[in-house]
C-alpha cells in the first residue's frame, strides 16, 4: 500500500503531510514490525504486478497459437535430465503452452474476478448495511432476515447454484459473452452478508452520536450524512472483511472454475489451468497441475495472513 | 419459546416456498417442457391437446402448488438425460453422499476437538504452533486440490488406494453401503479425509477459542483453588462448557459437509448426489437441478431448525433470555 504512493512524485503539500501521518501511523509501525506482513504483503504485490504486467513478465505468450508449438507439448521443467527444456522452466501442457506463462495469465484472471466479485460484494453490502442501521424499523427487520437466511447456506453453494441455474437458462451463446459477469455477479452476491451485518452494528452506533445529531439539525441530507459522516467510520472493518473476502472469492473462483462452472475455457484462471492438469496427473504429467496448484495455495495463503494481521493491526484491544 | 419456535418455523416454511419458486421457475420456463417430451413428427394439435391434458394452460398459482404438493411427495418427474425418475435416481446416489459426510463429520470431530484441547492448553508448546500454522495452510488449501494432491501421493506415486468411485458396495434392501468390503473402505479413505479437513481445522480453532476463554472464567480459577488435579478441570470443568458451540457450529457444518461434498465427488469421481448435479447442470438436466435445489434446501432447514431447537435445550440461560426478548 505504502510502496505505490512512494512512487508517486507529484509532491503536493497536502500529499507529504498524509505521506508523514501514515509513516507516523500505528498501522506503520505495527507493518515494520511483523516479519509476516512484511514477506506475504510483499508476496501478493509479485502477483499482482505480474498479473497486471503479464505480457511483458510471461516469458512467453500463451494465447498465440503462432507461438506454440504442438512438438513442445508435455515437457517436464527444466531441471528434467532427460527432457527438460531451458526453455520452459516449469514445463509446458497438453498443447505446448509454457506453465509458467500460462499461471502468470490465469493468476490475472483470478485476480480479476476475485478483486470485481469484492467489489461488488462490498457496495451491496455496506449500502445496505448503512440503510439498514440508520433507517431501522420494518427495511432494517427485512434485510437483516434476508441475510440470516442466505448466511445459513454455505457461499459456495449460493455461488454455484447461482452460475449452476444461469448456465441452464441462458442460451449458450449469450452466456460465453456474459460468463465473465454471471460469475462476478454469482460470487460477489454469495459474499455481502458479512459486510452488512457489520456495518450496520457500527452505523447503529455513530447515529445515536453528537456529530450525526448535529448533522441532521442543520438540514443535511440523509443521504450525505450516511456518505460523508457515517461512512468513513466503518472503513476499518470493512477493510478487514474485504481482504480475508478476496482469499475466499479467490478460492471461490478456482472451485467453481474447476467443477467446469466458471470462467470460459478460452480464458483460463488457475481452476481452470488446475483442471485441464487433472486429466494428466495419472500419465505422470503432474507439472501441469501441481504447479498452478502452488501458485493458488501461495497466492490465497498470503492474502490471508495479511488479512490476519490487518485485522489484529486495527484492533483496538490488542493495541 | 413457543413464540420463537413458530417464527422459526414460519421462516423455514417461507425459505422452502422460495426455493420451490426458483426450481419450479426452471421447470416452467427453461425451454418448453412439451419440446422435451415429444418427437419432431408431433403436430401443433397434439402439441396443443398434450399441453391441456398435462395442464399447461393453467393459472400459475395452480401449476406453482402442483408442483409444490408433488415435490412433497418426492416427484420430480423424468430426467431429460437419463430418461428414468428423478426419485430412483436420488435414492440410489444418496447413500453415497451421506455415508461419505457422515464418515467426514465423526473424523472432523474425532480429531479436531483433541487437537484444539491440546493448543488450548499448551499454548506455546512447539507441537501446538505446529498445528496452528497447519491450520492456517489448511484454511488456504482449497478443498478440491487437497483432492489432487491426495491423489498424486496415494494414487499414483505410492499406488496404495484407489482414486475414483466407492469400490464394491453391498446391496442392502433400500441402501448401499461400502462399510462392509475392503475395496469400499478403501476407497472411502482418500474422499473422507479430504472433505474433513476443512472442517477440522474449524473445529480445532473453534474449540481453542472457547476453551481459553472458558479457562479465564473464575469458576475454574476457583476448581484450581480448591486443589482438583488439572485432569478433572481441564476436562470435567473446562472442555464441558465448550461443547455448547461445538455442538452448534457442528451440526450447522453438517450441512456445508453435505455442499462441499459436490467438490470432493467430482474429484474422486463418488457416486453421489453432488456429481449428479454437476453432470444434470453440465447438459442442462432441469428436473435432477430442481429435485436437488429442493433436497438440499430441505436439509438445510431441518438442520437449522433442529440446531436451534438444540440450543434452547441445551443452555438454559438462553431460554430466559429469549422469554424476555419475546415479552418486550
Amino acid at each position: 500500500m505504502g510502496s505505490s504512493d512512494m512512487a508517486d512524485t507529484t509532491i503536493s503539500k497536502g500529499f507529504t503531510d498524509r505521506m508523514r501521518r501514515f509513516f507516523d501511523s500505528d498501522i506503520w509501525y505495527s507493518f515494520r514490525r511483523s516479519p509476516v506482513a512484511i514477506v506475504s504483503t510483499g508476496i501478493t504485490l509479485v502477483f499482482f504486478l505480474a498479473a497486471a504486467f503479464a505480457p511483458i513478465v510471461a516469458p512467453h505468450n500463451p494465447f498465440d497459437l503462432a507461438a506454440i508449438d504442438i512438438m513442445d507439448s508435455n515437457l517436464p521443467p527444466a531441471w528434467d535430465e532427460f527432457e527438460g527444456d531451458t526453455r520452459f522452466l516449469i514445463g509446458t501442457d497438453d498443447q505446448g503452452r509454457d506453465v509458467l506463462s500460462t499461471i502468470i495469465y490465469g493468476s490475472r484472471i483470478s485476480l480479476v474476478v476475485g478483486f470485481a466479485s469484492v467489489a461488488f460484494s462490498l457496495v451491496l453490502g455496506v449500502a445496505l448495511g448503512l440503510i439498514s442501521g440508520y433507517v431501522g424499523g420494518r427495511l432494517d427487520a427485512f434485510i437483516m432476515r434476508v441475510a440470516d437466511v442466505q448466511l445459513s447456506f454455505p457461499a459456495i453453494l449460493i455461488a454455484l447454484l447461482i452460475d449452476g441455474v444461469a448456465r441452464s437458462v441462458m442460451p449458450r451463446e449469450l452466456h460465453a459473452d456474459l460468463a465473465f459477469y454471471v460469475l462476478i455477479f454469482a460470487i460477489g452476491i454469495s459474499g455481502w452478508v458479512q459486510y452488512a451485518r457489520t456495518v450496520r452494528g457500527s452505523a447503529m452506533v455513530e447515529k445515536s452520536k453528537e456529530y450525526v445529531q448535529a448533522a441532521r439539525v442543520i438540514g443535511i441530507r440523509r443521504g450525505t450524512i450516511l456518505v460523508r459522516h457515517i461512512l468513513p467510520n466503518v472503513t476499518g472493518p470493512v477493510l478487514v472483511i474485504a481482504t480475508i473476502h478476496l482469499a475466499i472469492a479467490i478460492i471461490t473462483e478456482a472451485t467453481l472454475s474447476f467443477l467446469g462452472v466458471g470462467v470460459p475455457p478460452t480464458t483460463p484462471s488457475l481452476g481452470t489451468l488446475i483442471r485441464i492438469g487433472n486429466d494428466f496427473l495419472f500419465s505422470g504429467e503432474w507439472w501441469i497441475t501441481i504447479f498452478p496448484g502452488i501458485a493458488l495455495v501461495v497466492l490465497v495463503l498470503a492474502v490471508n495472513l495479511m488479512g490476519d494481521w490487518l485485522r489484529d493491526a486495527l484492533n483496538p484491544k490488542l493495541r | 419459546m413457543l413464540g420463537f419456535i413458530v417464527k422459526r418455523m414460519i421462516q423455514s416454511v417461507i425459505v422452502m416456498l422460495t426455493v420451490a419458486l426458483i426450481a419450479f421457475a426452471l421447470f416452467r420456463y427453461v425451454g418448453d417442457p412439451i419440446n422435451n417430451m415429444v418427437g419432431q413428427d408431433t403436430t401443433v394439435e397434439e402439441r396443443d391437446e398434450l399441453r391441456e391434458r398435462l395442464g399447461l394452460n393453467d393459472p400459475f398459482l395452480v401449476q406453482f402448488g402442483r408442483f409444490a404438493w408433488a415435490s412433497a411427495k418426492g416427484e420430480f418427474g423424468f430426467s431429460y438425460q437419463h430418461r428414468r425418475p428423478v426419485r430412483d435416481l436420488i435414492a440410489e446416489r444418496l447413500p453415497a453422499t451421506l455415508e461419505l459426510s457422515m464418515v467426514s463429520a465423526v473424523l472432523a470431530l474425532a480429531v479436531g476437538i483433541p487437537m484444539g484441547v491440546y493448543t488450548a492448553l499448551r499454548r506455546d508448546g512447539f507441537l501446538s504452533r505446529a498445528f496452528m500454522s497447519l491450520s492456517l495452510i489448511g484454511v488456504s488449501l482449497p478443498t478440491f486440490l487437497i483432492g489432487i494432491l491426495l491423489i498424486l501421493f496415494f494414487g499414483v506415486i505410492l499406488r496404495w488406494l484407489p482414486t475414483f468411485g466407492r469400490g464394491d458396495v453391498v446391496d442392502i434392501g433400500w441402501w448401499t453401503t461400502g462399510f462392509l468390503t475392503v475395496s469400499g473402505l478403501k476407497a472411502m479413505i482418500m474422499p473422507s479425509i479430504t472433505l474433513a479437513l476443512f472442517q477440522m481445522t474449524l473445529i480445532m480453532r473453534l474449540v481453542r477459542a472457547e476453551m481459553l476463554e472458558v479457562l479465564r472464567t473464575d469458576f475454574v480459577k476457583f476448581a484450581r483453588a480448591r486443589g482438583l488435579p488439572d485432569r478433572s478441570v481441564h476436562f470435567r470443568h473446562a472442555l464441558k462448557n465448550t461443547m455448547v458451540p461445538v455442538i452448534t457450529i457442528t451440526g450447522l457444518q453438517l450441512g456445508s459437509i453435505i455442499a462441499f461434498a459436490i467438490i470432493t465427488e467430482s474429484v474422486f469421481q463418488w457416486p453421489g448426489m453432488g456429481l449428479m448435479f454437476i453432470q444434470a447442470i453440465g447438459e442442462v438436466d432441469i428436473p435432477i437441478m430442481a429435485a436437488y435445489l429442493v433436497l438440499i434446501a430441505l436439509f438445510f432447514v431441518i438442520i437449522n431448525l433442529v440446531v436451534d431447537l438444540l440450543y434452547l435445550v441445551v443452555d438454559p440461560r438462553l431460554r430466559v433470555d429469549r422469554a424476555t426478548a419475546n415479552g418486550q
